[in-house]
C-alpha cells in the first residue's frame, strides 16, 4: 500500500496522524480513496479536477509536474506540500 | 573535481565559446530598451508617495489635455479580477492582488506603488503629464516591521487576507482580516524528547533585511496592440510563457492573442518572472493605437519590483557532546510585502534540510507589510534560514569542541534521510561538498592575523524540473538549428546545445541555439529554480534522439534495408555490410530522401534531487570601524555533471558575490513613514570587484540519476551559505556573534562594543 503524508491542517481529518495507507494507481485515485474514507479531504486538496494552485505533490521524493496524473505504486510515498518557486 | 566514477564524454565537460558571446561583447545583442518601432510612444508612470493610503480620487484630465499626450490609464482600465488563484507554472498568484499591484485600486500599499501611466510623443512629455495627474490620498499608518504586523492591533493592509494553512478549510480560516496570510507547520519525531536528550542547546534570534536582486537592466516592456486584437510584447523576462499567461489573464484576452518576444536579459535572479509593465504598455497601446515603450527608472526598480523579504527568526538546536543533533526547532516570519506570497514556505522546507534531524518542528508565517510585494530571488527563502541554522551550528560546535566540518559530516543529510517537512532524499551530495572543503588547500592553510577569522557554512536548494520544449532542425551542411523557449540568463544556450551535440555525436559549434517567442516553440516554464540545464537539457536530448530515429529511417531508405538493421552511434549511421554515413553526409542527402529532419523533445516528468554547497571564507575585521574585508573564499558545490564547467563556476562565483552583498552591505533602508531612503546604486551598496577576492571553485560531481547525463542545477544554492559563513568567520576574528543582516560596519562596531561588555561572546 502507498503511504500518504498530509499537511498538519489536514491531519485532524484522518485521526490526528500524519500518514495513512492508501490505494490507487495515480494521485487522482489516491485522493479518491482518501475521500471515500475521510470525507471532505478532496476539497481541501483540490480545486476542480486539479490540485489547488498553492499545493504540490511529491511522489517518491520529487515534485511532480503531472499532479493528479502522476502514477504511484504500492511502495510509493506521497506528500502534499506547499507549492514553491525558485529564482 | 570528480567525486564518483566519471563517464567519458566528448562535448560535455568541455568549454566551448558561448554562442551568444560575440553579440554580447560587441554590443550587438538586443535588449528590451533597444526596441524601436515606427510610431512608438514613450510611457511614464505615476507612483505613490505614501507607504499606506486610501485613494480617494484620481483626476487625469489635465494630463490628458497636455499637448503630445496620447493615452492615460489607471486601475479603471484593468478589470477587477476577483479573488481567484492562478497557477503560473512556478508558483500561484492571486489575480486580484496581481492586478492591484500593477495599478493600485482602493489603496496604495507601499511607496512607489503604481497609480497611473501616461503615453506621449516623448518621455519628457510623458513625465510632465504624470505630474499633472491629481490624486487625493488619505494616508494611513504604515506597518514596516514583521513582528508589529503580526500583532492583533496592527493596521491591516488587505481586507481580503485571512490566515490560512496548506490544506486548511477556507470556511474555518480566521474570521477577521489579518496581515498573516499563511502559517506553515512541519513536524517530525518527538521534539521534547529530542531536546531532553541534548547535552547542549543553543537558541538565538535572527533578523535579515529586505534585499534586491540587483540586476543591472531595469524592467522594460514594449507593447503593440494590433488592429486585429493580437498583442505583441517585447521585454526582458525570465519566463515569456508566464508573461503571456499573466498578461492574458490581466487583460482578459485569450493566451493565443498574446505573443511575447523575450529579448536578451541583463540579469533576473528571480526578479523578472512577475509582470509589472507589460499589461500597462498593452493598455496604453490599445488606447493610443501606437506601440508603447515603458522602461522603469532605477528608483522604481528598487521601490516597486519584488525584492527578497526581510525576516525575523528564532532557532533552537540541541546536540549531544559526541556531536549528534537530537532536536531542532525554527520559528520563521517573512515579510511578504504588500500582498501575500513570500517564500517562507520554501524557507521552512530548507531550514534543516542539510542535516539528518531526528526530531524537528518548523513554523513559518507569511506576513504583509507596507513594502513592495516580494518575489523570488535565487533559492528563495533558503539564504535567510541558512544564516540562522548555520550560525547556531557553529555555536554548537564551539560548545562541544568539534570541528565544524566534522560536525557537518557527522550530521549531514544523505540518500534516505527524511527531511523535517517529510520527503526522503534521493542520491545527494551534501557530504561530498563538506569533504571537498575539508580537503581543500584553503581549509587546511593556517590563517594568521589578529582580527582574522575563518568560517564555513552549508546550504541547500531543491532545484526544479518542470516543463520545457525544444525543436531542432538538421541543415543540409550538417549543422543543427536548435530552438528553445528558455531565456538565457547564465549561458544556458550553450549548455543546452552541448547536450544536443553530445547525444548526436557532433560538435557544440555545429549547433546554433536560438531563444524564440511564444508562438515559435512549445510551452516552456520559466528560467528559474535552477531548472534549465536540467529540464531543457532533457528536452534537447529527446530532440536529438528524435533526429537519430529519423536519420536511421532515412539511411534504411537510402540503403534499401530494414530499419531494424540500422543504428545510430557516435555521430554516424551504421548499416549492414559496413555501410556507414557520417551525420553531415546523411544531412547532405536529407532533402532528396524525404525532406527536412526536425527533432522535437519535451521534458515534463523529471524531477531533480536537490543541490548542496559548502563554503569556506576568511575575513579580517577592522575593530575601529567594524568593516569586514573578505580575504579568501572557496566554494564547493555539487553540480551533478558539469556540462560547461566555466558556466558552473560562473554561477557559483556569482551566487557567492550576491551572498557577500547580503552579508555585509545590502539592505532596504526605510524611514518611519515607509519611504526607502537608498533607492539608488550609490546608496544601495552591492559588492564590486574592490570588495571581493577571487572566488575559488570546487565542482563536486555526484550525478543526479534523474538526468541522462547526471545534471544538477547550479544557479541558486551558491547564494545560501555566504552570510552564515561570514558571520562564523567574524566570530572567529573578534569573538562576537552576528545575528542580524547585513553585518555592515556600524552594526559590527556596535556588536564589538556590546561584546566588550558581556565578555566578548555575545548572548547565549
Amino acid at each position: 500500500m502507498a503511504h500518504v503524508f498530509l499537511p498538519s491542517a489536514l491531519q485532524s481529518l484522518i485521526g490526528s496522524q500524519d500518514v495513512v495507507e492508501t490505494s490507487g494507481g495515480n494521485v487522482r485515485e489516491v485522493i479518491a480513496d482518501l475521500e471515500s474514507r475521510f470525507p471532505g479531504i478532496r476539497d481541501r486538496l483540490c480545486e476542480g479536477d486539479d490540485l489547488r494552485p498553492s499545493m504540490a505533490v511529491t511522489v517518491d521524493g520529487g515534485v511532480s509536474s503531472l499532479g493528479m496524473l502522476q502514477r504511484v505504486n504500492a511502495e510509493s510515498e506521497i506528500h502534499f506540500l506547499p507549492a514553491i518557486g525558485g529564482g | 573535481m570528480p567525486t564518483s566514477e566519471k563517464k567519458k564524454y566528448k562535448v560535455i565537460g568541455t568549454r566551448p565559446i558561448r554562442h551568444d558571446g560575440r553579440d554580447k561583447v560587441t554590443g550587438r545583442a538586443k535588449y528590451g530598451a533597444d526596441i524601436k518601432l515606427t510610431g512608438m510612444l514613450y510611457a511614464a508612470m505615476l507612483r505613490s508617495p505614501h507607504a499606506h493610503a486610501k485613494i480617494k480620487s484620481i483626476a487625469t484630465e489635465k494630463a490628458e489635455a497636455l499637448s503630445g499626450v496620447r493615452a492615460v490609464v489607471t486601475f479603471k482600465d484593468l478589470d477587477e479580477q476577483g479573488n481567484r488563484i492562478v497557477n503560473l507554472g512556478e508558483g500561484a498568484v492571486n489575480m486580484r492582488h496581481l492586478t492591484a499591484n500593477i495599478l493600485a485600486r482602493e489603496k496604495v500599499l507601499y511607496k512607489g506603488h503604481a497609480v497611473a501611466a501616461v503615453a506621449a510623443d516623448s518621455i519628457h512629455i510623458a513625465e510632465e503629464a504624470v505630474g499633472l495627474i491629481e490624486v487625493v490620498y488619505e494616508p494611513l499608518p504604515p506597518v514596516l516591521d514583521v513582528r508589529n504586523a503580526m500583532k492583533d492591533d496592527s493596521p491591516i493592509l488587505n481586507d481580503d487576507v485571512h490566515t490560512e494553512s496548506p490544506g486548511s478549510d477556507p470556511k474555518k480560516n480566521g474570521s477577521n482580516p489579518s496581515n498573516i496570510a499563511k502559517h506553515f507547520h512541519f513536524e517530525k519525531g518527538d521534539l521534547d524528547k529530542g531536546f531532553a536528550e541534548a547535552d547542549v542547546v543553543v537558541e538565538r534570534e535572527f533578523e535579515t533585511a529586505m534585499v534586491h536582486q540587483g540586476y543591472i537592466e531595469p524592467h522594460n516592456a514594449t507593447a503593440l496592440w494590433h488592429e486585429d486584437g493580437k498583442i505583441t510584447i517585447w521585454m526582458s523576462t525570465q519566463g515569456p510563457f508566464s508573461v503571456r499567461q499573466q498578461t492574458a489573464e490581466l487583460l482578459r484576452v485569450p493566451i493565443s492573442d498574446v505573443k511575447v518576444v523575450p529579448m536578451e536579459i541583463g540579469g533576473g535572479f528571480g526578479g523578472k518572472i512577475s509582470v509589472y509593465l507589460s499589461p500597462v504598455a498593452a493598455l496604453l497601446s490599445k488606447k493610443s493605437g501606437r506601440p508603447i515603450r515603458l522602461v522603469m527608472k532605477r528608483a522604481a526598480v528598487f521601490e516597486a519590483t519584488g525584492p527578497t523579504p526581510g525576516s525575523y527568526m528564532r532557532l533552537k538546536l540541541g546536540a549531544t557532546k559526541a556531536g549528534t543533533i537530537t532536536a531542532a526547532e525554527a520559528w520563521i516570519a517573512f515579510e511578504a510585502g504588500a500582498y501575500p506570497g513570500s517564500p517562507v514556505g520554501a524557507g521552512c522546507m530548507c531550514v534543516f534540510s542539510c542535516y539528518d534531524i531526528p526530531n524537528g518542528r518548523v513554523d513559518g508565517f507569511d506576513v504583509c507589510v507596507n513594502k513592495p510585494r516580494t518575489n523570488a530571488y535565487r533559492a528563495p527563502g533558503s539564504t535567510q534560514v541558512a544564516f540562522a541554522v548555520e550560525t547556531v551550528i557553529d555555536e554548537i560546535c564551539e560548545s562541544i569542541g568539534l570541528e565544524p566540518a566534522d560536525f557537518r559530516l557527522q550530521n549531514a543529510a544523505k540518500e534516505g534521510t527524511r527531511r523535517v517537512d517529510g520527503p526522503i532524499f534521493p542520491r545527494i551530495g551534501m557530504c561530498e561538498t563538506v569533504e571537498a572543503i575539508k580537503n581543500c588547500d584553503h581549509y587546511k592553510a593556517p590563517l594568521e592575523g589578529r582580527f582574522c577569522g575563518r568560517g564555513i557554512a552549508s546550504g541547500f536548494w531543491f532545484n526544479a524540473g518542470m516543463r520545457s520544449s525544444v525543436s531542432a532542425t538538421v541543415n543540409s551542411d550538417g549543422s543543427v538549428s536548435l530552438v528553445e523557449g528558455s531565456t538565457d540568463i547564465g549561458g544556458s544556450r550553450t549548455s543546452i546545445a552541448m547536450q544536443l551535440a553530445e547525444t548526436l555525436g557532433i560538435t557544440a559549434e555545429s549547433v546554433t541555439p536560438t531563444v524564440v517567442d511564444t508562438d515559435s516553440v512549445g510551452y516552456t516554464d520559466v528560467t528559474g529554480g535552477s531548472r534549465v540545464t536540467f529540464s531543457t537539457g532533457i528536452a534537447a536530448i529527446e530532440a536529438a534522439k528524435d533526429i537519430q530515429r529519423q536519420m536511421v529511417e532515412r539511411a534504411a531508405l537510402i540503403w534499401d534495408v530494414d530499419t531494424a538493421k540500422v543504428e545510430y552511434r557516435d555521430g554516424a549511421i551504421l548499416g549492414p555490410g559496413d555501410k556507414r554515413l557520417l551525420f553531415h553526409e546523411l544531412a547532405a542527402k536529407m532533402l532528396s530522401s524525404g525532406g527536412a529532419i526536425v527533432g522535437r523533445g519535451i521534458s515534463a516528468e523529471a524531477t531533480q534531487g536537490g543541490a548542496f554547497g559548502t563554503h569556506c571564507v576568511d575575513v579580517e575585521v577592522d575593530p575601529d570601524t567594524g568593516k569586514v574585508q573578505v580575504l579568501r573564499y572557496t566554494i564547493a558545490q555539487d553540480a551533478g555533471t558539469a556540462i560547461h564547467p566555466s558556466y558552473v563556476e560562473g554561477q557559483m562565483q556569482g551566487g557567492v558575490v550576491q551572498g557577500i552583498g547580503w552579508a555585509l552591505n545590502e539592505e532596504y533602508w526605510y524611514d518611519e513613514l515607509g519611504a526607502m531612503r537608498n533607492a539608488t546604486y550609490l546608496d544601495y551598496r552591492i559588492p564590486t570587484c574592490y570588495d571581493v577576492p577571487m572566488i575559488n571553485t570546487i565542482i563536486v560531481e555526484v550525478p543526479d540519476p534523474q538526468h541522462p547525463y547526471g545534471v544538477r542545477g547550479v544557479g541558486e544554492v551558491p547564494i545560501c551559505p555566504p552570510p552564515a559563513a561570514i558571520a562564523n568567520a567574524i566570530y572567529q576574528a573578534i569573538g562576537v556573534r552576528m545575528c542580524q543582516l547585513p553585518m555592515s560596519p556600524p552594526r559590527v562596531l556596535a556588536q564589538i562594543l556590546n561584546g566588550k561588555e558581556d565578555g566578548g561572546k555575545g548572548k547565549r
